[in-house]
């Protein structure tokens, strides 16, 4: 899943091997790292949205019904959601 | 026009930098430098020159603020020596690949411990491999001519690499000499304003410094390798385009009375100059002596060397380092790889001398050639050897 792009050669590599393009990090998929994943328990979730701003890789968005949902393509399963979940409504599971 | 005045050199390659109008200095003072940023501070403060002075808490901050403007797209110079140059180590290895064009003035010093604010390579030497283009001056009006020379070819968008101007700590910085100042017109015809290739710029956002996975790390590299070698055509049209202007011509390498000797004494920096006086004396006692002297360090113009060289039997090799247990100095080293297996190649002796301060005379390069005269008889048990060590 990694991003290929980065495969360059040195002649072709970016000046200063600088990144031209913004916001091009969401190109590389994080999410094949996981060993974990957060599962969130939509009974004890109050809508509250700190896993949203506590998680590092900007996993989470909003859904329409007001719940936070995690792109298992960027999440890396590090569990800062769950442990910051004032409501422990989340919680890792294990990655087959 | 260009004004010929009694001026420390120091303040003579400041001026180099005020009339390349920068835009930031951040710089810290240390002895032997102190004079060309305290002459900067001056100029700005005073209004002379218009640019932001940055008082940083440290050379690593004084790096580290440079690459910041550099990256804006600002002019910019600093200055340091010695154990300064040593706290700045860790940022000094950055600007290169990220080809950010800053200019900066050693002032060379030799290195802790023991204590010592006096001349000799091993500060420079230490950093070598920065990745930074670097030339040595021989004397005052080099240290000012290469200063601007710096600006011309380190922001050249086909280099845009960053370059040192070595200067001999006291032996240079702290002497008066008479040194052609140019005017601000002159220095406007050699030196355009500065045109970064990327600058950070928020309304046109773009990452320098990322990560370097393993699967670029090696092209990055190779990529700031290769144009540090590609810079040598721009770094000589520098030189070439400044004498066409000001009729002083610099190359990547000197010579003096190099081309019927069979001895070449090998130099950096001042000490040449001393280096020509014994070459004349030995040569009155007619002896084939001559001189090899090194301007342009980095990228290493080998080919240069090798044609300035010709057929000579042996080069006698002067470092003013002292690499505890290498196979020889730097400089030693360096032609030693340069010559391997070379058909017909000169025989390399290396001589360490003129460490902390201690001076380098006409004597002792008599010596050099003397004992190069006697090793190419009889080959020395060393690689290297310390001229005029004391053992008891
Ligand atoms: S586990 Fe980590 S990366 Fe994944 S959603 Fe939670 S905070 Fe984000
Ligand atoms: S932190 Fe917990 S309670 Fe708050 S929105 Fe996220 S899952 Fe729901």
């Amino acid at each position: 899943m990694a991003n290929t792009d980065a495969i360059v050669g040195w002649k072709t590599i970016t000046f200063g091997c600088h990144v031209l393009e913004p916001g091009s990090s969401a190109k590389f998929r994080t999410g094949d790292w996981r060993s974990q994943r957060p599962v969130l328990d939509k009974e004890k979730c109050i809508k509250c949205g700190m896993c949203w701003i506590f998680c590092p890789d900007m996993a989470y968005s909003r859904t329409e019904d007001g719940y936070f949902e995690a792109n298992m393509e960027y999440c890396k399963g590090c569990g800062i959601c769950a442990h910051e979940c004032p409501k422990d409504a989340i919680t890792m599971a294990p990655e087959e | 026009m260009a004004k010929r005045v009694g001026i420390e050199v120091s303040i003579a390659l400041a001026e180099a930098v005020r009339l390349a109008n920068v835009d930031v200095v951040a710089a810290f003072p240390i002895t032997p430098q102190t004079h060309i940023i305290e002459h900067l501070s001056e100029s700005i403060a005073t209004g002379d020159l218009d640019a932001n002075f940055i008082p940083v808490e440290s050379e690593h901050a004084a790096m580290s603020c440079c690459c910041g403007s550099s990256a804006a797209g600002a002019r910019t110079f600093t200055s340091s020596s010695s154990q300064g140059l040593m706290l700045m180590s860790e940022v000094l290895f950055i600007p290169g690949p990220l080809r950010l064009p800053i200019v900066m003035a050693v002032a060379n010093r030799a290195l802790s411990a023991p204590i010592s604010i006096w001349n000799d390579h091993q500060d420079i030497m230490s950093q070598r491999d920065i990745g930074w283009i670097q030339t040595f001056a021989e004397n005052g009006q080099e240290a000012f001519d290469l200063t601007l020379h710096a600006f011309r070819v380190a922001e050249d968008r086909r280099v845009s690499l960053p370059m040192i101007v070595n200067i001999d700590g006291f032996i240079l910085s702290h002497v008066i000499e008479p040194i052609e100042i140019l005017s601000q017109e002159e220095v406007d015809q050699y030196l355009p304003p500065f045109k970064p290739v990327y600058r950070l710029d928020p309304r046109r956002p773009i990452t320098m410094g990322p990560v370097g996975i393993p699967e670029v790390y090696t092209e990055a590299r190779m990529a700031h390798s290769e144009a540090i070698k590609a810079s040598k055509r721009v770094i000589i049209q520098g030189w070439k385009e400044f004498a066409e202007l000001f009729g002083r011509q610099y190359n990547p390498v000197e010579t003096y009375h190099s081309e019927d000797a069979d001895i070449l004494l090998i130099t950096m920096g001042s000490i040449s100059e001393t280096a020509m006086t014994a070459i004349d004396t030995m040569r009155d006692k007619g002896q084939k002596v001559g001189l090899v002297r090194i301007r342009l360090w980095r990228p290493f113009p080998g080919p240069e060397f090798r044609k300035a060289v010709g057929k000579v039997k042996a080069l006698a090799v002067v470092d003013r380092c002292l690499p505890p247990g290498a196979t020889a100095g730097p400089v030693g080293t360096e032609l030693r790889s340069l010559f391997y297996k070379v058909p017909s190649a000169p025989k390399i002796f290396n001589f360490i001398a003129g460490l902390g301060g201690r001076d380098v005379t006409v004597k002792r390069f008599e010596e050099m050639v003397d004992k190069t005269k006697a090793y190419i008889k009889k080959r020395p048990k060393e690689l290297y050897e310390v001229i005029g060590v004391r053992e008891k």
